[in-house]
C-alpha cells in the first residue's frame, strides 16, 4: 500500500473577475504519475503555481506527508521536495548548462563539483548533457533535459511537469517516459500536465480533470478512452473535423533550392528545400521546434527575401517579392506568435484586420483608409469564426489565446487565399477552438486552396494533412501521404532521437 | 609646432586621471545593465554626486567624507529612478532622461553658494620606493586613491559577475526576468540594489571631476561624461575589462589631443576635440563585432503577473 504524499483539500484561488480554482481537492500518492487535465483556462497552471509556492491560495489546505504544507515561495517548496519543469522553459539562453542548474538550486556546490554531478546524474538517467555548453545553442529536447536534471539534483519527492512533451520527437518522448518510470520506481511522485490524452493513457496512474476551475472528475486513464477524457474536459461532445476530400489540382507553389540564413541568432538556417504543393492539398510539416519552422514561414511570407527562383507561384518567380506583393498574388500566411507577429497586441481588431487584409480586400484608396469597409471585414471575421469578443474595437491583447487565434486564421481564410501557410495554428488553443480552426483549414482546402500547416502537434497533422514532411535542422524531407504513416516512421523523418539514449536499466 | 614638449610619462599619468570619472560611472552602469535595467540618468547622477561631494568636502574639510557623500547622493537620486521604473513600472528611457534633467537642475540649485570656492586637495597616495621608479613611478604610482579604486572596482565587478552566486543571479535577472522570478528570485529587489550601486558609482565619478580633476564647482561641469560612460558600456559589450580599455582609450586620446592643441599641431581644433569620441567609438565598435550581445531583458519592464 503506497502512502499519500500530497493532499490538496478545497483549494480556492480567485483573481479579479474570475475564480481560477474553486475548491479543488485530490491527492497524489508516492511513486504515482498523476495527470492533471483541462482546457486552457481551466485552472491547471494556477493550481501548480500554488503547489510550487508562486501563488498563495485564498483558502483550502495542502498537506504533505501528514504535515501542513504552505510554501510561501518557490524556495520553500523546493526545500520540501517539490520540483517543477516549466512549460515555457525557465532557462537563461546566455548562460551555460551548469550555471542554469545552479540557479535552480538552494545551495549549489562549487561549479566544478556541480559539473561532475550533472555528468553523473545525466548519465544515470540516460539524458546526456555537457555542463559547459551555452543553453542558447541547445535543441529543445536538450533544453528540457537541463530542466529535468536541475530538478533531479535536488532529490525531489514530487516532480511537476507542465506539458513536457510538446517539443519532443516521439523517440524523445519514449526516453522521457523511461526516465519518469525510473523515477517513480524510486518513489518520486509526478504531477503531469498535458493536452495529449494518448500520452496520459500510457503513462499516468490516475487523472484529475479540471473544468473552469472546478474538479469535474477523476479517472484511471488506462481504463478510460481518450474521447471520454476529452469530453470530460470540454463538457460537451466533440466534433471531429471532416475532410471533404477534394481532388488535387495543378501545382500552385513550387519551392526549389530554397536556402536562407536565419535572421535570429539562435535560429536555424534553411538548407536547400524542395517541395511542390498542389491546389487543394493540405501539407503538414512536422518537426521539433527550432528546426527551421519559423524561418520557413518567414521565407514564404516574404518577411525575409530569398533567391528569386527558389519560390514559384503558378510559374511566376516570387522569391524576391515583399509580403504585400505576395498577398496580392494570393499567398497568405499566419505566423505562430499571435501577439506581436500575427497581430499587433495594442491595436484594435479592426486595425489588425486592415494590416493584412488591405491588399486583397481593398481596404484603402490612394493612401486613405476605408474604415467602414475595414470594420465590416473585422465584423465578418468575428461572426464567421465565432470569435468571442465584445466587438471589433477591442484590442487584440484583450482576447484569449484561442479567440485571437480564430481571428488571425479567419482573417487570412476570408481573404480567399490561393496558398495559405499557417504555423502552429492551434498552439495553446483549447479543444473546441482547435477543432473549428482545423475544420476551417479543411474547408478551405476543399475549395481548392493549397494549405501548408506547420505544427508540432502530430495528432493535428495526421488529422488535417494529406501529405506529411518534416523539418530537421533546416532540411525538409520528401513528403509522404499521411495515410498509413506510422508514428515510428514519422519519428525517423523528424530526425530521430538527437543523441538521446534509454535510461540505463541497471544504474 | 613643438611635439617635444609632450612628456610621455606625464601624458600617461594624466590619461589615468582623465579616464577615472567615466570608468567608475561606466562600471556602475554596467552592473545596472547586466541586471536588465537601462538607466540613462548617469549624467544626472554624476553631476549630483559632483555637487554633493563638493559641498561635503567644503563643509567638513575632508575629501574622503566628500566622496562618501557623493556616492550617497548618487545612490539616493538613483532610488528615484528605481521607484519610477521598478515600482511604478514607468518607461526606463523616459525616466532616465528625466533623471538627467532633474539631476542637472538639482545640482545647479544646490551649488549656488559654492561657485568659485576651492576644495582642499585630495592627498596623493605617495607609495615610497615605487613612486620613485623612473617613468613607471610617475605613470602608475603617483595618483590619488580613487584612481586605484576605479581599477579595483573593475576587477571586483568582473570577478563578482564571473565567480560568485550573487553575480550569477544578477546576470540571470538581466537575461530573463520571468524565468528568474519563476525560480523564486526577487527581481525587483535585485534590480533596485543594482540601480543604487550604479548611482553610487556615478556619484563617485562625478565627485572625482569636481574634487580632483577640476577642483571647483561649475554648473553642468560633467559636460557629457555620463553619456560617454553609457556609450562605453554598450560598445564594451557589457564586459568589465573592455570598459576599462575604452575609458583609458578615451582618456588617452582626450589628453593627447589637448597636448597636441597646446603644441600647436596644424589640425583644426574642432577635429582634435572630436577625436576622443570618434576614435573610442570606432575601436569599440570593431571590438564589439564578436558574438557578445546585450542582456536579453535590458530595458524591459518586469511585471510579476501571477
Amino acid at each position: 500500500m503506497t502512502e499519500t504524499l500530497l493532499t490538496i483539500d478545497k483549494l480556492t484561488k480567485a483573481y479579479p473577475g474570475v475564480v481560477a480554482n474553486d475548491s479543488v481537492s485530490f491527492e497524489i500518492k508516492q511513486g504515482e504519475v498523476h495527470a492533471l487535465l483541462g482546457e486552457n483556462g481551466a485552472g491547471k497552471s494556477t493550481l501548480v503555481k500554488m503547489i510550487y509556492g508562486l501563488v498563495k491560495p485564498d483558502s483550502g489546505v495542502m498537506t504533505m506527508n501528514g504535515a501542513p504544507f504552505t510554501p510561501a515561495e518557490p524556495r520553500a517548496a523546493r526545500a520540501s521536495g517539490v520540483a517543477m519543469v516549466f512549460q515555457h522553459f525557465s532557462l537563461f539562453d546566455a548562460l551555460d548548462v551548469a550555471e542554469n542548474i545552479a540557479l535552480g538550486m538552494e545551495n549549489p556546490p562549487p561549479m566544478r563539483d556541480l559539473a561532475e554531478r550533472i555528468r553523473s546524474v545525466s548519465e544515470e538517467y540516460g539524458l546526456p548533457l555537457d555542463p559547459y555548453r551555452t543553453v542558447g545553442d541547445l535543441s529543445a529536447g536538450e533544453r528540457q533535459r537541463v530542466e529535468i536534471i536541475r530538478c533531479l539534483l535536488q532529490d525531489p519527492k514530487l516532480l511537476i511537469m507542465d506539458e513536457p512533451t510538446s517539443v519532443l520527437t516521439p523517440q524523445e518522448v519514449d526516453i522521457l517516459f523511461e526516465t519518469l518510470r525510473k523515477l517513480t520506481a524510486e518513489g518520486v511522485a509526478i504531477l503531469y500536465i498535458s493536452h495529449k490524452l494518448e500520452e496520459i493513457r500510457t503513462l499516468c496512474d490516475a487523472a484529475t480533470v479540471l473544468r473552469l476551475g472546478k474538479n469535474v472528475g477523476t479517472c484511471i486513464p488506462a481504463e478510460t478512452s481518450a474521447r471520454d477524457m476529452a469530453e470530460l474536459m470540454v463538457g460537451t461532445e466533440l466534433q471531429t473535423p471532416k475532410s471533404a476530400g477534394a481532388d488535387l489540382g495543378e501545382v500552385v507553389l513550387d519551392i526549389s533550392g530554397l536556402s536562407m540564413p536565419s535572421p535570429s541568432e539562435f535560429g536555424t538556417a534553411l538548407k536547400n528545400l524542395h517541395m511542390r504543393l498542389r491546389a487543394g492539398e493540405v501539407l503538414g510539416i512536422g518537426g521539433v521546434a527550432g528546426n527551421g519552422q519559423d524561418e520557413m514561414l518567414l521565407a514564404l511570407s516574404g518577411e525575409v527575401r530569398v533567391d528569386t527562383n527558389a519560390l514559384k507561384m503558378n510559374g511566376k518567380a516570387i522569391g524576391n517579392l515583399a509580403p504585400n506583393a505576395r498577398r496580392a498574388l494570393g499567398l497568405l500566411t499566419a505566423p505562430e506568435e499571435r501577439l506581436g507577429h500575427a497581430a499587433a497586441p495594442d491595436m484594435s481588431l479592426t486595425e489588425n484586420a486592415l494590416l493584412s487584409g488591405n491588399v486583397r480586400r481593398g481596404l484603402s484608396e490612394r493612401g486613405f483608409l476605408k474604415w467602414g469597409k475595414t470594420r465590416a471585414f473585422a465584423e465578418e471575421i468575428i461572426e464567421k469564426f465565432d470569435v468571442r469578443t465584445p466587438g471589433p474595437d477591442n484590442a487584440a491583447r484583450s482576447l484569449s489565446g484561442g479567440n485571437l487565434q480564430k481571428f488571425v486564421i479567419g482573417r487570412e481564410v476570408l481573404q480567399a487565399p490561393e496558398v495559405l501557410v499557417v504555423n502552429q495554428p492551434t498552439w495553446g488553443v483549447d479543444a473546441l477552438a482547435a477543432a473549428s480552426i482545423r475544420q476551417a483549414i479543411l474547408d478551405l482546402a476543399a475549395g481548392g486552396t493549397a494549405v501548408i500547416v506547420i505544427s508540432q502537434d502530430l495528432d493535428e497533422l495526421m488529422e488535417v494533412a494529406d501529405n506529411f514532411a518534416a523539418l530537421n535542422e533546416g532540411r525538409l524531407t520528401e513528403k509522404r501521404p499521411t495515410k498509413g504513416l506510422s508514428i515510428d516512421e514519422i519519428g525517423l523523418m523528424m530526425g530521430g532521437a538527437h543523441g538521446m539514449e534509454a535510461a540505463h536499466a541497471d544504474a | 609646432m613643438d611635439l617635444s614638449a609632450i612628456n610621455p610619462a606625464l601624458l600617461l599619468a594624466s590619461l589615468l586621471v582623465a579616464a577615472t570619472p567615466i570608468l567608475i560611472a561606466g562600471i556602475g552602469e554596467l552592473v545596472v545593465e547586466r541586471a536588465g535595467v537601462l538607466n540613462l540618468g548617469v549624467e544626472g547622477m554624476m553631476i549630483t554626486g559632483a555637487i554633493c561631494g563638493f559641498m561635503a568636502t567644503i563643509l567638513t574639510g575632508s575629501p574622503a567624507l566628500g566622496f562618501l557623500f557623493a556616492a550617497l547622493g548618487g545612490a539616493v537620486l538613483s532610488l528615484l529612478f528605481a521607484l519610477l521604473t521598478q515600482v511604478a513600472l514607468a518607461n526606463q528611457v523616459a525616466s532616465g532622461l528625466a533623471l538627467t534633467l532633474f539631476g542637472l537642475g538639482l545640482s545647479a540649485l544646490l551649488g549656488q553658494g559654492y561657485v568659485g570656492l576651492k576644495p582642499p586637495a585630495t592627498p596623493k597616495l605617495d607609495i615610497p620606493l615605487l613612486s620613485d621608479i623612473p617613468f613607471f613611478g610617475t605613470v602608475l604610482f603617483n595618483h590619488d586613491i580613487i584612481v586605484y579604486l576605479g581599477i579595483a572596482l573593475v576587477a571586483g565587478v568582473w570577478a563578482a559577475l564571473k565567480y560568485t552566486r550573487v553575480g550569477l543571479i544578477l546576470r540571470a535577472v538581466g537575461e530573463n526576468h520571468d524565468a528568474a522570478h519563476a525560480l523564486g528570485y526577487k527581481v525587483v529587489r535585485i534590480r533596485v540594489m543594482a540601480i543604487m550601486f550604479g548611482g553610487a558609482c556615478a556619484g563617485l565619478g562625478g565627485a572625482y571631476i569636481s574634487l580632483i580633476r577640476v577642483p571647483q564647482w561649475t554648473e553642468g561641469m560633467t559636460a557629457g561624461a555620463g553619456w560617454i560612460a553609457l556609450a562605453l558600456v554598450v560598445f564594451a559589450s557589457w564586459k568589465p575589462w573592455r570598459v576599462l580599455l575604452g575609458a583609458w582609450l578615451f582618456g588617452g586620446v582626450t589628453v593627447l589631443q589637448l597636448n597636441l592643441q597646446a603644441a600647436g599641431v596644424s589640425v583644426p581644433v574642432e577635429i582634435l576635440s572630436m577625436s576622443p569620441y570618434i576614435i573610442t567609438i570606432i575601436v569599440l565598435v570593431i571590438m564589439s563585432a564578436d558574438k557578445s550581445r546585450a542582456p536579453a531583458s535590458l530595458g524591459r519592464i518586469f511585471h510579476a503577473s501571477s
